[in-house]
């Protein structure tokens, strides 16, 4: 069912919304010319507006009435007015809202007045009666815009050149099926077989062509119903398929031989046979090339997609930055704050997985912890931190306050020691949790008494100390500092 | 060695901004006799030119770094191998290594330190930057009860306390003479013990080490 689903699209980069949808409008915008000129598709009162449910867009679908859309969903149906039977008058109009599967019937009560159920019950009934009603649905799907959509499926199926010739692979099958009924005299087969055909035909087109929402609702929704994924659920539904299909073969071979015993009934099927062989033999290869053909079109769609994907994000990401460091080229401090951030974005995105624009404020362990201190501290100062974490430990009080002390000690070492890089190095064992600053700044004569220094160093010491831990400052001046954190863990509360 | 004792180089990287940024950053204090930008055509020209040291990017086009280490190795086992890459993914490191690469640095290196680094790999010696030795604590790290598989030797299959050591220091962002120091022993002292890790690193059975190179299809 429809009505409560909320459309939200694809998020939508605005790099692939350029890039991908743009033409797609272009596209669209033809075929709604060559409707205007070449078809009987009923049509909005006004001129044609490019649709804007055309894929890539389809954050505002069709399905929801009073998402704020200012457009032509909108007006559509203000102009469409209910004449004194409360019918809604104006071309007929797959319904949005009134739907079960295409919206048709709803449509076509609104547009009659007729109660919807009992359209539905008409639909059903011919369906059963003749399979007309199947095709008359599928027609109706084909043929009829949505509300608030200004073009029609048919619309674009005529410029989908693989879609029809799916269309007219169908005919021999078709006809093989006339044979047969004729063959074995089937009235009901053969004219029931018709409408079905010609509604697997629309159905083609539709699946290929529907704007994006519905395709996706489709694809979704509808084809799991027929179980054709792959996966534990589609393996039963093939070993169902095959019992039943045995059952159903089986029982119409007993019936054929019990009811011709003198085996009167094989001539007629060996002939259909040959005819189906023969169909065969001639449309084989160019269904098998079909086929190909289809594989090979949906390969290319999964790559354009990955490729959208991919240029997206670097449109997103690194041609912004790159742009940015283009105009902050007289400040190089601010280059390189630009050049890392972006750097560690990138490589979280390529080798941990993580989406662009995720690297987390919060850290639960101590590698991501050391992350983000990184991450604040190369942005805030502009210096490279260069990290190596070995093992790894949960965030608990102790190792909360032993990344703390790493901070200060680090942004100390930015500020302070005129080093363009600070190692930090972590190792997690299993009773202890070691952490060493270094740069190779400046350093400073931890005895003589630069007060503002000893200071730091304080206040880093008695904050490990309050966890049970210890700090070790070793500096000279010319050969940098290094800081050495040591915090004892319990093996048993790990 | 070229005539006036400078080591013969060879670039292979798919960046041609990058090949000339390490020309210029080595200036005349290397000989570059030539340069690839990918595997085939770089496995072709180092068995022709036969230098001291090759400087290989770990992507590629072609197979990467390991199918040009695959490909010269067995032929001219005299060839040095130092990899280069911006791509810090340990499986990216270790793969190298394993296929016979003797150091790892990032692309991010200074033109001194590279230096250093051509000449330690062209005299037969070990390049660790701080982040592989962190990989190689991480991959050996001590008591990994399931990591322990009997191979041939369980002596590669873990490191001992110097070696440990040593390796700390460098992950700490130590120079090999600042480990010396710290450590109360020669600098040649400490190249033997990296270059008996990179042994361990080429040929142990770890489960660490064979995890990381089956995640990369490489075994």
């Amino acid at each position: 069912m429809i009505p409560g689903r909320t459309l939200i699209g694809p998020p939508c980069h605005s790099g692939m919304s350029l890039m991908a949808v743009a033409p797609e409008v272009r596209d669209h915008r033809g075929i709604a010319e060559f409707t205007d000129s070449g078809t009987t598709v009923p049509r909005a009162p006004e001129p044609t507006v490019p649709s804007t449910t055309s894929p890539g867009g389809g954050g505002d679908g069709p399905r929801r009435p009073d998402d704020g859309r200012p457009d032509r969903g909108r007006r559509h149906r203000a102009g469409r007015r209910r004449d004194h039977r409360g019918r809604l008058r104006g071309p007929v109009r797959r319904s949005a809202e009134t739907r079960v599967l295409a919206g048709v019937c709803g449509g076509l009560a609104q547009a009659t007045g007729i109660d919807v159920t009992l359209v539905r019950i008409a639909f059903v009934l011919l369906s059963l009666g003749s399979g007309i009603g199947i095709l008359a649905y599928a027609l109706g799907w084909l043929l009829l815009p949505l509300e608030g959509d200004n073009t029609t499926i048919f619309a674009r199926a005529v410029t989908d050149r693989r879609g029809l010739r799916l269309v007219v692979a169908i005919v021999p099958a078709l006809v093989v099926v006339q044979v047969v009924a004729g063959a074995l005299h089937l009235g009901y087969l053969g004219s029931a077989s018709w409408p079905v055909f010609l509604a697997g035909a629309a159905a083609i087109l539709i699946r290929r062509n529907a704007s994006e929402d519905e395709r996706v609702w489709i694809n979704d929704d509808v084809l799991p119903m027929l179980h054709t994924n792959s996966g534990r659920q589609g393996r039963w539904s093939l070993a169902l398929r095959i019992v039943v299909g045995a059952a159903l073969g089986l029982a119409g071979l007993l019936a054929l031989i019990l009811g011709h015993p003198t085996g009167a009934a094989f001539r007629p099927i060996a002939g259909s046979l040959l005819v189906v062989a023969a169909i065969v033999v001639v449309f084989g290869p160019w269904w098998l090339s079909l086929v190909r053909d289809l594989l090979a079109e949906r390969q290319a769609r999964a790559l354009a997609e990955e490729r959208a994907q991919m240029a997206a994000h670097v449109h997103d990401s690194v041609l912004q930055t790159l742009a940015l460091i283009q105009r902050s080229a007289d400040d190089p401090r601010h280059v390189v704050r630009l050049a890392r951030a972006q750097e560690r974005e990138l490589r979280s995105w390529l080798f941990d997985g993580r989406p662009p624009g995720t690297i987390g404020d919060e850290a639960t362990t101590l590698a991501e912890g050391i992350d983000l201190l990184q991450r604040q501290v190369e942005s805030d100062h502009g210096v490279t931190v260069q990290v190596v974490v070995v093992g790894d430990s949960p965030l608990t009080a102790g190792v909360r306050a032993l990344l703390d002390a790493a901070r200060e000690a680090t942004v100390n070492a930015a500020k302070w020691s005129g080093a363009a890089q600070i190692s930090i190095y972590a190792e997690v064992e299993p009773t202890a949790a070691m952490l060493y600053v270094r740069d190779r700044g400046c350093g400073f004569d931890p005895d003589g008494v630069p007060t503002d220094r000893q200071g730091i160093a304080r206040s880093i010491r008695a904050r490990m100390a309050r966890i049970g831990g210890s700090a070790v400052i070793r500096s000279a001046p010319g050969r940098g500092t290094e800081v050495e954190l040591s915090l004892p863990l319990n093996p048993a509360a790990r | 060695m070229s005539p006036g004792g400078r080591p013969r180089i060879f670039l292979v990287d798919d960046h041609a901004m990058f090949r000339a940024g390490v020309r210029a950053e080595l200036g005349d204090s290397v000989e570059v006799v030539g340069e690839a930008d990918e595997a085939r055509a770089a496995v072709e020209m180092i068995g022709e030119r036969l230098p001291d040291v090759v400087l290989l990017d770990v992507h590629l086009p072609g197979g990467g770094g390991v199918a040009v280490l695959s490909g010269v190795m067995p032929h001219h086992p005299e060839v040095q191998f130092l990899a280069l890459s911006v791509s810090d993914a340990p499986e990216d490191v270790i793969a190298v290594i394993r296929a016979g690469a003797r150091g790892y640095v990032t692309k991010t290196i200074s033109g001194t330190e590279l230096l250093q680094a051509v000449e330690r790999v062209g005299a037969g010696d070990a390049v660790f930057s701080p982040r592989l030795a962190g990989f190689v604590l991480d991959a050996f790290a001590a008591g990994a009860g399931p990591g322990m598989v009997t191979g041939v030797d369980p002596e590669l299959d873990q490191l001992s306390p110097r070696e440990r050591e040593v390796l700390r220091l460098i992950a700490r962002g130590y120079t090999y003479k600042e480990v010396a120091r710290d450590l109360g022993i020669s600098a040649k002292t400490v190249e033997s013990h990296v270059s008996s890790v990179l042994r361990k690193l080429q040929l142990s059975t770890r489960h660490e080490l064979t995890r990381w190179a089956t995640d990369r299809r490489l075994v």
